[in-house]
């Protein structure tokens, strides 16, 4: 494959970069709350710099190739290298992972969960970003599982800690869940691995020769595979870690989560699975485009059961990336841009509900529906934001979340050749279902917690006027990027679909379309 | 026609086009910078954005109305026969994959007509507000929202292609939400933006699995012959007239479609919503609710109309989907209006009802009386719902009951009684009112085209308009005041439902309240003056009793279905040289559009047929028209006011009438069948049973795995590690001993725990690791 080596110290630099900022906290006593605040800022808005530095060298013309491509030894007895680059298709995630780290840090300056603790927060959520940040560049599958797993640990502490009364069994179970997933990933690897002669884990090598393995291997490969991202994504029957994970985790954590971590799992197909092992992908796809609309449908009613706010919110997760899984299944390259915006789209909108579920309860002190009322009165312009990101989740044309789902609806008509055609016209009719439902459940939960008056909570009048005041600045500095963002993409999908493209066909390529 | 009988192609004269038509996309453009302006700065202006809403609707009013002159030249620059090119301007919006989403204007007879309706009736609607909502708590809101409805649909019309028309299409949904939920305080009014929203949501279903199937079906299509993408309104028109299309395909695609129509434009069995979504302010529900938004539906059937032509087989006559779901709707809503007491509820209906007459138009291949009646019928029934809204604002005291609060007010509101009459008997279709030249040519065609049983339904209907409109008017105009408007100003009596407009003008309204009913304002009088003589006068524009030289209407807007070949694609010099083909002797079937592959050029419009006017047929339908009014008339006098003891109290009396009465009142079941049955089993029982399989199988079994491992790893430890000191064993069993903590959360554990518990996970990975190596 080809690849470009120009300023290949960047992706280094701007993925370890945070390390450089966990160290320096570590450095300082811990009583000097607004020194590491100040620290993990500084960090986190060098990181994305560097990111912007990334994304201004990068050639969009030749999207389709890595970029800032270096290669060193590193377990040279497993022959693993680390070997990190950035095409089309990763590049939008890697800058996606700094700008909410970034959002999420200038959050928490003043919306610090319990029980406190700034040093070792700040420093999880840069351990955090590295390691997400780490998996977007990975081009080795050893270097890809060390990141992919990095991530977890940081994740674990967040929810197990900072998280609600239920925190434990929430946090455990994600960490479970994801262990159990990446453990038949790695088998998966290290199949692979041996199955092209033991050469090399680097993914352009394997993509060159996965292809040749034999058939019922590569099923059993994939399948390995399909868990360990499955659960990440996560998809039916794989995501009952993630309403209990999001219900229980701090805001920082949600967002997070939402924005960037279940990306990890879709990303983990259209870089690893689908260009290694083509003949098992065509294979397996159908059944992923079922489990996805199951999602969808899925989802959505989960969504309709639930009196929590974030939970419901959650759940809706569930319901969109099975949209994205959607597009994925097609294997056209039209259906995958479409998963690949989706993923920038729910990051995006999602990231932002999960934002401002956080303030709800910081103000109501609680996320149940039937509490809350009249929003729109109390706090207009957090019930305005709220709305618009209903609105853009539900897939309005002109915002975002249309343009992950629509394109994957209409990918689903004409899959990829060699998938039954009559099978995935099913599919479309019920994702366009599923799109009711999403107005639905989106209605429903704004109709109840923004219209109306307001409710009489048990706290006495002149404590619940001083709580509820509307967006703080640090609100509105950590969220405007993300509305902006919705918007704009809504209204200039272009922006991101042409990055995608080029990357995408060249992922494809491998199925000869 | 000499022309015509001629046998070679004849190269016509290029058609003039304009400033205006080439510069038509300004005119969503307009309202919508408007709209951002509203939202940013709208607070801190002078009128509190209103002017900014007003003047951007003037200048889309002047920039349509421009087009509109332009357009009536360039017809006029064609020969009789020749097809007139839309003025089509495209850009690439965005395109991946070999997928091409473009943005532009298809600009045409029939987009110009509704692009000047709807800016027409926004700035009278907008002028209207003015005075309507002086005072209103979310005054901004509410003419941002109006702004951004006018840009949306406007954008939505002259679409060119099928992503631009679903935009449009999709932020006037939003509209329609924020405006019926304008007083959101109120639980009625925001269950009623929801329903609205969601219902129509449903039929959008169809939106998007046909423009799916339309893409793919023409895209190979469009692209070769006329080099657009399938998404291309004007490419899917050709490709469903070309002969190409698989009949099951166009079939599913249209019937697809229609769905979404359905919806959207109130037809039976989704029009629940428009009557709730009176909820709204008044100047909304004229807007929205009656003129603009609702015949969306009906627009993209004549905006698509080779698609539903071909793919239902209209021309085949006998009853198709649209007519079938037309003619229902005509009855089924006109029924419900006899039995409303809210005046804007009536008005609803009867607006669903005119719907249905629409759809009934198209789908009998009654294209121009069809769209004919979507432009007479914004004058008079947007004037009717304003005349409504200048009652409750000037006489009834924010109420809308008929029964409770009106009466009588032919005499302190003349300006609103006259505009009320005038507006009344156009949408009647009484000779010689806008509505008789648009209404009573639909039911002419219906007959003429072999769709005879529904040409009788829409007779039916007719009587039926005429009976509730004039009950309607006797209750509020005739007869003796009564409650707010014999001046009683109760305000302990409203209930929730007949205050649904009090947020209006909730503080500086109670000084005019005591000085009892009367006139409305200038600002509210004028736009009813301006459209009650819209209403009486715009059917001439279309007089088809008076011949075909008075037939403008269809000379502008009415495609023309000739086989066009364009140069540009055939490789010819010059610039897109139009050619006619002629093709029979025959001059009433000169085309081959829509009824045969077209053989050498393209058709974008299929050939219509058109009934031959006769005063007999016509004095038949104003008979039973007249029928109706003096039927109601009677009854609502003699029931009324003469409080006849033969009337009252009828329904309680006989058993039968009863029950027609009751289902009426109950909507025929269809809000309880909707609500209590669908949307409350979803919501409940299904959503709570798929959450059930969450918590309990999948969840279940998630736990299962951990207890027993749980036991698994204790029998290990128990029996291996204490006897055997093995650390890979030791950091699976601590590994699977934490498992079972995940089954028990009330048992909470240390940080250190977990610490200990990720140290072991890494431990596993390592050893892997180090196995691997050696």
């Amino acid at each position: 494959m080809n690849m470009l080596r120009d300023n290949n110290w960047v992706l280094s630099v701007g993925t370890f970069l945070p390390m450089l900022g966990v160290v320096v906290m570590m450095l300082m006593p811990k009583a000097q709350d607004q020194a590491v605040k100040f620290v993990a800022l500084v960090t986190s808005i060098a990181t994305l710099a560097v990111g912007i530095f990334t994304a201004m060298n990068f050639d969009f013309d030749q999207a389709e190739k890595m970029q800032f491509v270096a290669e060193t030894k590193w377990i040279s007895v497993i022959k693993s290298s680390y070997l990190i680059g950035v095409d089309g298709i990763s590049l939008p995630l890697y800058l996606l992972s700094m700008v909410i780290t970034l959002l999420v840090v200038i959050y928490s300056l003043d919306h610090l969960p319990n029980p406190g603790k700034p040093k070792a927060f700040f420093s999880l959520l840069l351990v955090l970003q590295t390691g997400m940040a780490g998996t977007f560049i990975a081009q080795d599958l050893i270097l890809f599982f060390v990141f992919f797993e990095l991530v977890l640990l940081p994740m674990f502490f967040l929810i197990g800690v900072w998280g609600g009364e239920q925190r434990q069994y929430a946090s455990i179970k994600f960490f479970l869940y994801t262990m159990f997933g990446s453990a038949l990933m790695l088998v998966a690897f290290l199949a692979l691995f041996f199955k092209t002669g033991a050469e090399s884990f680097s993914i352009p090598y394997l993509i060159e020769n996965g292809g040749s393995i034999a058939k019922n291997v590569q099923i059993w490969i994939f399948a390995g595979m399909f868990v360990g991202f499955a659960v990440k994504v996560p998809m039916f029957p794989f995501h009952t870690w993630l309403p209990d994970a999001h219900t229980q985790a701090p805001t920082q954590g949600s967002v997070i989560l939402a924005a960037v971590l279940l990306k990890l799992g879709t990303y983990g197909f259209v870089r690893i699975a689908l260009p290694i092992l083509p003949i098992a992908a065509r294979e397996w796809a159908p059944y992923i485009g079922g489990l996805a609309v199951i999602g969808i449908i899925y989802g959505a009613l989960g969504c309709l059961a639930q009196s929590d706010m974030k939970r419901l919110i959650a759940f809706s997760s569930v319901a969109h990336m099975g949209f994205v899984m959607l597009g994925i299944s097609t294997l056209t390259s039209f259906g995958i841009n479409a998963a690949m915006f989706g993923m920038v789209a729910h990051g995006l909108i999602t990231g932002m509900l999960f934002f401002i579920a956080g303030s709800v309860k910081e103000r109501y002190h609680t996320l149940e529906i039937s509490k809350i009322g009249g929003m729109l009165t109390q706090m207009p312009r957090l019930g305005w934001i709220f709305g618009f990101c209903c609105m853009a989740s539900l897939g309005l044309p002109g915002l975002a979340g249309f343009w992950g789902e629509f394109p994957a609806i209409l990918s689903t008509y004409n899959p990829a050749a060699g998938l039954n055609v009559t099978v995935y016209r099913v599919f479309m009719v019920i994702a366009a279902l599923g799109t009711v439902l999403a107005a639905a459940y989106l209605l429903w939960l704004y109709q109840r917690i923004a219209f109306g008056t307001p409710k009489n909570n048990s706290h006495d009048e002149h404590s619940a006027q001083e709580e509820l005041h509307d967006v703080t600045t640090h609100e509105w500095l950590a969220w405007s990027p993300l509305l902006i963002g919705i918007l704009v993409l809504g209204i200039m999908p272009n922006l991101l679909f042409s990055v995608f493209d080029p990357a995408v066909q060249v992922t494809l390529s491998v199925f000869g379309g | 026609m000499n022309l015509f009988s001629s046998v070679d192609a004849e190269v016509l004269a290029p058609l003039t086009s304009g400033w205006f038509l080439e510069h038509a996309w300004l005119i969503p453009v307009v309202p919508a910078i408007a709209f951002a302006l509203i939202i940013l700065f709208g607070k801190r202006m002078p009128f509190k954005g209103s002017e900014l809403g007003v003047l951007s609707m003037l200048a889309s009013l002047v920039l349509s109305a421009g087009a509109g002159y332009q357009w009536i030249q360039r017809v006029n620059s064609a020969t009789e026969e020749q097809f007139v090119d839309p003025v089509i301007k495209s850009w690439t919006w965005w395109q991946n994959a070999g997928f091409e989403f473009g943005i532009g204007q298809h600009i045409d007879g029939l987009s110009i007509l509704v692009l000047f309706v709807v800016a027409f009736i926004s700035t009278l609607v907008q002028i209207y507000s003015l005075e309507y909502l002086r005072g209103d708590r979310r005054y901004t809101h509410f003419f941002a929202a109006l702004t951004l409805f006018s840009g949306g649909m406007l954008a939505m019309v002259l679409a060119d292609n099928m992503m631009l028309l679903l935009l449009g299409w999709e932020i006037m949904g939003l509209c329609s939400f924020m405006l019926i939920g304008h007083w959101w305080e109120e639980d009625v009014n925001s269950k009623a933006a929801l329903k609205a929203f969601f219902t129509v949501r449903v039929g959008d279903v169809g939106l998007l699995v046909g423009i799916s199937m339309l893409y793919f079906a023409a895209n190979d299509w469009t692209r070769e012959n006329l080099d657009v993408s399938g998404f291309s309104i004007r490419g899917i028109s050709a490709w469903a007239l070309s002969g190409e299309p698989n009949s099951t395909v166009i079939m599913i695609a249209a019937i697809a479609l229609f769905i979404a129509c359905i919806g959207k434009s109130g037809q039976f069995p989704l029009h629940t919503w428009l009557p709730d979504a009176m909820a709204g302010p008044t100047p909304v529900s004229s807007l929205l609710h009656s003129s603009t938004m609702v015949v969306a539906g009906v627009y993209l059937v004549a905006r698509l109309y080779p698609v539903f032509f071909v793919g239902l087989d209209i021309p085949g006559g006998g009853g198709n989907l649209i007519v079938i779901i037309g003619g229902i709707t005509i009855v089924i809503s006109a029924a419900l209006a006899f039995v409303q007491n809210d005046i804007k509820r009536v008005l609803a209906y009867s607006t669903v009802s005119q719907l249905g007459y629409m759809m009934l138009g198209l789908g009998a291949g009654a294209w121009m009386p069809a769209v004919f009646h979507i432009f007479t019928h914004a004058f008079f029934k947007a004037c009717l719902f304003l005349g409504a809204g200048s009652i409750s604002h000037s006489a009834s005291h924010h109420s809308f009951d008929m029964k409770r609060d009106m009466g009588g007010l032919r005499k302190v509101m003349p300006i609103t009684f006259a505009t009320w009459i005038i507006s009344t008997l156009a949408l009647c279709g009484v000779f010689p009112f806008s509505g008789f030249f648009s209404k009573d040519e639909i039911i002419d065609n219906v007959g003429h085209n072999g769709y005879g049983l529904f040409m009788i339904i829409a007779l039916i209907g007719a009587f039926m308009t005429a009976a509730y409109m004039t009950r309607a008017t006797y209750l509020t105009f005739f007869g003796k005041p009564r409650g707010a408007s014999a001046g009683h100003t109760d305000h302990s009596a409203h209930d929730a439902h007949d205050a649904h407009d009090a947020h209006a003008v909730h503080d500086s309204h109670d000084a005019h309240a005591s000085s009892g009913p009367h006139e409305s304002g200038l600002l509210i009088t004028v736009p009813l003056i301006i459209l009650s003589v819209l209403a009486l006068s715009s059917g001439f524009l279309n007089a088809t009793p008076f011949g075909e030289s008075w037939e403008r209407m269809k000379l502008w807007v009415e495609p023309r279905a000739a086989e066009v070949i364009d140069e540009t694609h055939s490789g010819g010099p010059g610039e897109s040289l139009v050619v006619i083909l002629p093709s029979a002797e025959d001059s009433h079937s000169k085309s081959v559009c829509g009824s045969a592959q077209p053989e050498k050029g393209i058709c974008y419009a299929p050939q219509l047929n058109h009934a031959p006017f006769k005063w007999l047929k016509a004095m038949m339908s104003l008979a039973i028209v007249f029928l109706g009014i003096a039927v109601s008339w009677v009854l609502s006098f003699r029931l009324f006011t003469k409080r006849d003891p033969r009337l009252v109290g009828l329904t309680q009396r006989v058993k039968i009438l009863g029950v027609g009465h009751k289902f009426l009142v109950n909507k025929y079941y269809l809000d309880d069948f909707y609500e209590k049955i669908i949307v409350r089993n979803i919501a409940g029982p299904i959503a709570s049973a798929a959450y059930w399989i969450n918590q309990n199988i999948l969840d279940g079994i998630i736990h299962k795995i951990a207890s027993s491992s749980r036991l698994i790893s204790g029998w290990v430890y128990r029996n291996i590690d204490q006897r055997v000191v093995d650390g890979a064993v030791n950091n699976s069993a601590s590994f699977t001993k934490s498992v079972g903590t995940a089954a028990q959360p009330s048992q909470s554990g240390k940080v250190s725990q977990y610490g200990a518990l990720l140290f072991s996970a890494a431990g596993v990975a390592a050893l892997v690791l180090v196995i691997i190596n050696t």
